[in-house]
């Protein structure tokens, strides 16, 4: 019999809270993470804005000598794995830790230091390269790092699938936990790529959202003026549990992973294959994994960033896929995006975290902005307050640059 | 100069391993008693060359092992410090 996998863990943190419970609260407020940007001088940047996590003190996780050794990606995903961690009530022991793994990924890794190394090396040479820029940097230390505090031995991966990272990341780890190579994973992603290469980066592309002298009101999936992405930073991470493994040790149930879907849209480097066509084969691959019909799903999270674009490609494949189901609006949908900016490789792992919420709560979170449905969107996004409803079955979908895409879903643990 | 010098090692030390001062005493081995490893310890000696205006060569690092031995080659090949 195939093993089932529960979620016994949550840890987010993001623009919108430093914990799972304040961004749980915010979002039900409404609370926008959106505010002009303090991490570095935006002057004379398109974009002056973005979904920072602010007042954050990563010494209060980590040692002064030790976080100098880290990009702010890996201080996130420290944070958010202290709580999940905390939240399991998980002890790793002599006993069970070469069956606990991890695997976090991050779209881009430490660019906050790469970015100030390589100024150090123009300004004074390669003698002025810290021995520690490349451990503080590469994706894969943020596994590294919270497997080296928790003691965690078994397998240790890390995706860097662009925006569908901590989709890809929770969705293999489920799967690892399936086949047997561990009992436990710690799971998901982190990223912190609010740097002037990251917004000047996506600004470049004009992928964000340029309304500077808004910026609460920027981020608006489905409204006929949206205007591109906001960039977001933070983490999100789930403790994921062999069901018998977690039965066996009283642990708290939260939720279950009962399916995962993946596809390419071996399209374009960046834009969407038209009509969503890769979006609807991830969801269908993960309705077909879940043996279930699509009118089982109550609640979709969107990946939806606020591009005019992108939305329009996600309605219409969950409109092809749903059917009738999600045109009389019986289908929730919402973007949680609309409140925490766009977390990039950190996405899939918070709004992993926000729908396993949704349903212990019975209450689906909005999509804040929306205020006139673009022609092409016509479903049920939840508009600006949030929905109480019975929801039993949830889809949390991620989409990345390079065509690739992951759904996961969720059903409510009784 | 050497007192200052002295100092000014003990406080880089002191940051950058975040020991205590007490601990950094003229002997003490920075891999062997203050919890440095080898990355740390090329990091040190980067702070050291940032603090003093001197670079100090590979194998030349390679010798610098304990307070003592950074103090002594800091105070040989030091240009005042800055």
């Amino acid at each position: 019999m195939q093993r089932r996998v529960v979620v016994t863990g949550i840890g987010l943190i993001c623009g919108v809270g430093h914990t799972a419970p304040e961004v749980w609260q915010g979002l039900l407020e409404g609370r926008s993470g959106m505010s002009p940007i303090t991490g570095f001088d935006p002057t004379g940047f398109s974009v002056t804005f973005a979904a920072e996590v602010k007042n954050f003190d990563p010494l209060k996780f980590i040692d002064k000598k030790e976080a100098r050794k880290m990009g702010r990606f890996i201080h996130f995903a420290l944070a958010a794995s202290a709580e999940a961690m905390q939240s399991s009530g998980l002890k790793i022991t002599p006993e069970n830790e070469t069956r606990v793994g991890v695997h976090i990924g991050s779209g881009i890794g430490g660019f906050d230091v790469i970015e100030r190394e390589h100024s150090a090396m123009l300004a004074g040479g390669p003698r002025k390269i810290s021995p520690f820029f490349i451990p503080a940097a590469i994706v894969n230390l943020a596994a590294g790092q919270v497997s080296i505090r928790y003691g965690a031995k078994g397998p240790n991966e890390a995706t860097a699938t662009a925006c569908t990272t901590s989709a890809h990341a929770i969705g293999d780890a489920y799967r690892t936990i399936q086949r047997g190579d561990a009992d436990v994973m710690i799971a998901g992603g982190a990223e912190a790529a609010i740097t002037p290469m990251g917004v000047g980066g996506f600004a470049a592309m004009r992928a964000l959202s340029t309304r500077n002298d808004d910026p609460e009101h920027a981020c608006r999936p489905f409204d006929k003026d949206r205007d591109g992405f906001v960039v977001g930073e933070g983490a999100g991470i789930l403790i994921l549990e062999d069901l018998e493994f977690a039965k066996a040790r009283g642990a708290n149930i939260m939720a279950e992973i009962i399916g995962y879907g993946m596809s390419a849209d071996a399209y374009h480097m960046t834009g969407m294959a038209p009509e969503g066509e890769g979006c609807f084969r991830a969801m269908k691959n993960a309705l077909d994994s879940a043996h279930l019909r699509p009118e089982q799903i109550e609640y979709v999270n969107a990946h939806a960033t606020s591009t005019p674009l992108g939305d329009a490609a996600e309605t219409a494949a969950m409109t092809k896929l749903f059917g009738e189901h999600a045109t009389s609006h019986k289908l929730l949908v919402s973007s949680t995006k609309s409140m925490t900016g766009h977390l990039l490789g950190g996405a899939g792992g918070l709004e992993a975290g926000i729908t396993i919420m949704a349903l212990q709560n019975q209450l689906v979170p909005p999509t804040t902005n929306l205020v006139e449905p673009d022609v092409d969107c016509r479903l049920n996004y939840i508009p600006n307050k949030p929905q109480a409803a019975t929801v039993n079955i949830a889809l949390s979908n991620s989409f990345g640059f390079g065509g690739t895409n992951g759904s996961l879903i969720f059903k409510r643990w009784e | 100069m050497a007192a200052a010098v002295e100092e000014k090692v003990k406080q880089i030390i002191v940051e950058q391993l975040q020991v205590d001062e007490a601990e950094v005493t003229p002997s003490a081995s920075f891999q062997e008693d203050l919890g440095a490893d080898s990355l740390d310890v090329v990091e040190l000696v980067m702070q050291f060359e940032e603090a003093f205006d001197i670079e100090i060569p590979d194998e030349d690092a390679e010798k610098i092992k304990t307070v003592k031995d950074a103090t002594e080659y800091i105070e040989k090949n030091a240009k005042g410090g800055k």
